[in-house]
């Protein structure tokens, strides 16, 4: 079922159980919610901060409200949710780590993904070319980005490690494929972890 | 369009007196109502829509009074948002209004017109009326209660104190509580109305005289609050009327004062000053969370219903944190809600208006 939908997506899609309650942050047009709120009876819910998105997401009947990820998720109360997805945009928020407080202080478990910065073909092109790369993942140049806070699989593990966050799961990708969890920092191009408090 | 031919509209009179929120209660209240679609066997396809402060059930049919296209006519249709081929929508005239349904221009019990002893009524009991013309019609719970403005009042109204009565809440450009700005040009209104002369403490119906100068401009300042800045210069600037040069006088030289001279009259033709007076001190009685114990999410408290809350980038009125504060209130009741900022030029009045993506919101959110 899970088919058309961004590999890390298809991971978090595959792994809430049916009839969960879920707050995807950054829905976007609501993909994920939508396959899980058709498919799996999910109470799926969404935050997205593009005004566009938050339309197209109403129209196909989803509960999604506009905001910023960063202010509105302290109007939810503890434990709102089994799970929070914090699908690409971690390094996109103000304070990751007050975000990741956040996911899982509404939820009791939280999945996040995010491009991995220190991936080889990101060091070879800062090494070689001495700029800050493009590439798929993160295609957008230094001064438009919305990328404000580059993590690497490392750094991600140091802030759980310090946080006293538990890794339930962790899944890891390179061209669109799960690879072997040897050698992720340098060789993922992004990760997904599946943590709980 | 099923009855979209009706220019006269149906009226139901309530069974039971009418308790307010004043503590006195109102006998034989009458509601109009219009309709339009065919109501299901099991009537679990009905929509309430609920009119705006000066609005009235008059919601896709020509206006009997003015002869103008209803409303929302660009909402409610076969294939349009609220799809007639689909579902059974009804519009009520308020309790307090001036097109058919109680209000201070009816017949009290002695047979003269209420005026001003007509009881000052709140936003919760034009829903109470609105519950009780249902109770008639058989309709036990909506597909949806639809909403714009003083119409989304009544919708947050209806899901706080009958969260039974609807699957879903759709909330356009309103707000849970009339603020202090709110509420100082409603004053200014009422005061324009009072100081009319003719308007003679409110027992002018039968005098021959109206306060239709005090109503007019009452409507002007209103107006005002409708629009939004860019929207105002974009239509009229400081263009002049029908002149080369300014009079130097007190003539509408601009554009934009005769625009707001014809609104303010033309309203006179169609509204009761009365009924204004009612309305709007009903909307400025409006504190959802004060009802309920001073916390707004108490008062979703036992709401099972879906939510859709949409402001308008541009409205000053009921501003867009207004309707943040609404929806932060349903995040922490847990109630399943959608919100959205749509951009439109037009300020408040953009749920009137051609704003393509509000239609498609109203949509994907019935569906």
């Amino acid at each position: 079922m899970s088919g058309t939908l961004r590999p890390d997506l298809a991971v978090i899609a595959r792994h809430i159980p049916a009839g969960a309650r879920m707050l995807d942050v950054g829905c976007g047009n609501g993909e994920l919610m939508a396959e899980l709120a058709h498919g799996k009876g999910v109470d799926a819910r969404g935050i997205e901060i593009d005004p566009e998105e938050v339309e197209r997401a109403v129209a196909r009947g989803l509960s999604v409200m506009q905001g910023d990820a960063n202010r509105e998720l302290g109007a939810y109360p503890d434990d709102a949710f089994d799970y929070t997805v914090l699908s690409q945009t971690l390094q996109t928020a103000e304070r990751p780590d007050l975000m990741l407080d956040e996911l899982l202080r509404i939820g009791r478990k939280a999945f996040v993904s995010f491009p991995n910065f220190a991936h080889w073909r990101m060091r070879w092109a800062l090494l070689w070319n001495g700029r800050m790369p493009v590439t798929r993942h993160l295609p957008v140049t230094w001064y438009e980005t919305q990328n404000i806070h580059h993590v690497t699989v490392t750094d991600f593990r140091e802030l759980l490690r310090e946080k006293g966050v538990a890794i339930e799961r962790s899944w890891f990708f390179s061209s669109e494929r799960e690879i072997n969890p040897l050698g992720a920092n340098w060789r993922a191009e992004y990760a997904v972890y599946l943590l709980s408090r | 369009m099923a009855a979209a031919s009706a220019l006269t509209s149906s009226s139901i009179e309530l069974a039971a007196p009418l308790k307010l929120d004043s503590g006195q209660q109102l006998e034989n209240v009458r509601v109009a109502y219009q309709t339009y679609g065919e109501l299901d066997a099991d009537a679990g396809n009905a929509i309430l829509v609920c009119h705006a402060l000066t609005g009235d059930q008059h919601l896709a049919n020509p206006h009997p009074i003015t002869g103008k296209p209803g409303w929302w006519e660009r909402i409610v249709g076969p294939g349009r948002p609220l799809d007639t081929d689909r579902f059974h929508i009804i519009c009520s005239n308020v309790i307090g209004g001036c097109m058919g349904s109680t209000g201070p221009a009816s017949d009290a019990p002695d047979g003269q017109p209420w005026g001003m002893r007509f009881p000052v009524i709140t936003i919760r009991d034009m829903v109470r009326a609105q519950m009780a013309m249902l109770d008639a019609m058989g309709i036990d719970r909506l597909h949806a209660v639809v909403g714009g403005s003083m119409g989304g009042m009544q919708a947050l109204s209806l899901a706080a104190n009958f969260p039974d009565r609807a699957a879903r809440v759709l909330a356009i450009a309103t707000t849970a509580r009339h603020s202090a700005q709110n509420i100082a040009y409603h004053e200014v209104g009422r005061q324009a109305i009072m100081a009319d002369p003719d308007w003679q403490g409110g027992a002018y119906p039968g005098s021959g005289r109206a306060p239709d100068k005090g109503l007019a401009v009452a409507r002007m300042a209103a107006h005002i609050t409708y629009l939004s800045e860019a929207g105002l210069t974009e239509k009229f600037g400081r263009r002049l009327q029908d002149r080369e040069a300014k009079s130097f006088g007190f003539d509408a030289d601009f554009q934009v004062e005769s625009y707001l001279r014809y609104q303010g009259l033309s309203f006179t033709d169609r509204f009761d000053a009365n009924s204004y007076l009612y309305i709007t001190r009903a909307t400025d009685y409006f504190d959802l969370a004060e009802e309920h114990g001073g916390r707004l999410a108490d008062a979703f408290a036992g709401t099972k219903a879906r939510f859709c809350v949409v402001s308008f980038d541009t409205d000053w009125l009921y501003p867009t944190a207004e309707s943040r504060a609404i929806v932060h209130a349903l995040n922490a009741a847990a109630a399943p809600v959608s919100f959205v900022e749509l951009s439109a030029p037009y300020g408040h009045d953009s749920f009137l208006l051609d704003v393509p993506a509000l239609d498609r919101v109203i949509k994907g959110f019935l569906a």
